[in-house]
């Protein structure tokens, strides 16, 4: 397990944290690497917090349990963040990524005291900017794949974009917004 | 060259569908399975396969229907989960009593109640007495393996029984992971076209399929059955040779991880193998102690003899069951491996242990600490009881 890169996803049901955990292990597997990508269900309603996981690695995969010691954490949905202890388990040489617009000082007073690195997003500015609606998990998985290292910038957009010319290949359009939403992610990270 | 993908459990066994193309697929819905046949029903409205997907009203229904097409001389699957599969009890020894050949993907999930959506084994071991072959899955890889098997296991004229392919619900119907595919030719050359020696819908030789048998008859019918599971263990190594040669990957009965030198071992199926082979990993790196693992394939039929023998020189056994069967003294696998052993005089110490029940999740430090009490009982000669929890709260 030296080599896998373990990381846990926060959101509610309907928000996509599933969707960003299995287009992370896309783009992971299509760079040659073992991927891991899996939900965690409970009760199936919109809205209820839900969890999904990583697990990226050189070498074969073998664990199918749960991440309870995180290299990274992800947090889609902000509000999460009263009621769910997000860091639990989360290494202090790793990091948690917040989706919001406040402040990195404000957030990290609902982190229990997690000493690691606090990184924030906002995730909904930057797709309101990039694509005129708000769809936070294209600048999650960048901040995701920036902050991580799982692969190198121009590597992890290159993936992107032809995924995304295979994914919209009938409204075009809209390639190069989503292009954009994950290159100001990526730049929000840089500037940490 | 075989192709890598990274796919679910159950967009794994659904590709595998779609290669194989059976000719009729009934199915109804149900958590965790679902996917399989809205997979399926994609890949027909696409016109890529001409399975007549029939669409019922209940699994009872789906069971029946695929009955009723398997013994008219079709290749008919269908897929299910939990109290899906409970609703074809019925249907299940029909299946297989008249010796239809179906292929049956189930998604392993604990029954009610209370209701619960997750992986437990509950389902596929209650219905272990139902004259179906069980073969079970670690992996999106071993899933997507034994289902292509299956065909070719279910349709040999020396069995002609039906195969409930088992994989976990969610861990591996959910998870998407790495994958090599096999080329559609090949995968259709293996399974071959299915060609029925007796049928409904043959106008030259007129049958009848599950007709009532006196007593003068059914005990000499419940014998064929065992003889055809007997003459299954056979041609499943004989199937798993033949892939092995086609794609490198080795099935057996069951598989052997690190039990060369074994001292301590866990007997265990499905998913939570692949946890235990990294506890395995961890412990022989850091600790040098001998621990090893038996991850059981093909439940029906059990390979008693096999597993003995696999068994015949560790000190202690730990036999791990993710399903009750309320004997108050074992599970359903901790009561063969038992047996088994008796019958070969071992001198292990043995426990039982229940985990994973209703998707209650198990670690590598959970089989860490269970190779530990192993060590221990070994050297104390005590068991701490016929059978103990992992994970339960008190």
């Amino acid at each position: 397990m030296k080599n896998t890169v373990e990381i846990r996803w926060h959101g509610r049901g309907g928000q996509g944290a599933k969707t960003a955990a299995l287009l992370l292990a896309d783009v992971a597997f299509k760079t040659g690497k073992y991927v891991q990508g899996f939900p965690e269900y409970g009760p199936e309603r919109m809205g209820a917090p839900i969890t999904a996981y990583n697990r990226i690695s050189e070498d074969e995969i073998t664990v199918h349990s749960n991440i309870y010691e995180p290299d990274y954490v992800v947090v889609v949905d902000e509000t999460l963040l009263d009621s769910i202890d997000v860091t639990k388990g989360l290494k202090t040489e790793g990091a948690v990524i917040v989706n919001t617009e406040h402040t990195k000082e404000e957030i990290m007073r609902h982190l229990n005291g997690y000493e690691g690195t606090v990184y924030t997003v906002d995730a909904k500015s930057i797709s309101m900017k990039a694509l005129g609606k708000n769809y936070p998990n294209s600048p999650m998985l960048a901040a995701t794949v920036a902050v991580s290292g799982i692969m190198g910038e121009e590597e992890f957009l290159s993936e992107m974009e032809s995924s995304f010319q295979h994914k919209f290949a009938k409204k075009p359009e809209v390639i190069d917004g989503n292009m954009q939403a994950l290159k100001m992610a990526f730049d929000t990270i840089k500037k940490h | 060259m075989a192709i890598r993908e990274r796919l679910s459990g159950n967009e794994a066994v659904a590709y595998a569908i779609k290669q194989i193309n059976p000719d009729v697929m009934p199915a109804f819905p149900i958590t965790p399975s679902t996917e399989i046949p809205q997979y399926v029903a994609n890949y027909i409205a696409n016109g890529e396969i001409d399975t007549e997907f029939i669409h019922v009203e209940s699994e009872h229904s789906a069971m029946s229907a695929t009955v009723g097409a398997s013994a008219a001389g079709a290749r008919a699957v269908t897929a299910t989960s939990s109290c899906g599969m409970a609703l074809m009890w019925e249907e299940l020894y029909v299946a297989a009593s008249n010796r239809l050949p179906i292929v049956l993907a189930l998604v392993n999930r604990a029954l009610s109640g209370p209701i619960n959506i997750n992986a437990d084994h509950s389902d596929s071991m209650g219905a272990r007495d139902s004259g179906w072959i069980q073969i079970y899955a670690e992996s999106n890889q071993e899933v997507y393996d034994n289902y292509i098997q299956a065909f070719p296991i279910a349709e040999n004229k020396k069995v002609h029984l039906p195969v409930m392919v088992c994989q976990d619900g969610f861990i591996t119907s959910h998870g998407v992971e790495n994958i090599m595919l096999i080329e559609d030719d090949k995968v259709k050359a293996f399974v071959g076209e299915y060609e029925p020696e007796h049928y409904l819908l043959n106008a030259d030789e007129r049958i009848a399929v599950g007709p009532y048998a006196v007593s003068n008859y059914y005990m000499e019918t419940k014998r064929g059955q065992r003889e055809a599971m007997l003459n299954a263990r056979e041609v499943i190594l004989e199937v798993a040779e033949k892939f092995e040669k086609m794609t490198g990957r080795k099935y057996g009965f069951f598989e052997e991880y690190r039990m060369e030198d074994a001292e301590y071992a866990v007997v265990i199926i499905g998913s939570a193998a692949g946890t235990c082979k990294a506890a395995i990993e961890h412990i022989r790196s850091t600790t040098g102690k001998k621990v090893g693992l038996i991850k059981i394939r093909v439940f029906r039929p059990f390979p008693e003899e096999e597993i003995a023998r696999a068994l015949a020189n560790v000190k202690a056994v730990a036999i791990m069951d993710r399903s009750e069967m309320f004997a108050g003294t074992s599970g359903p696998l901790g009561a063969e491996v038992r047996a088994a052993m008796y019958q070969a005089h071992a001198k292990a110490e043995v426990v039982n242990y229940f985990y994973g029940l209703g998707g209650r999740d198990i670690t590598v430090s959970d089989f860490e600490r269970v190779y530990e009490n192993l060590e221990k009982m070994a050297e104390t000669h005590t068991v701490i009881g016929m059978y103990d929890y992992i994970g339960l709260r008190e």
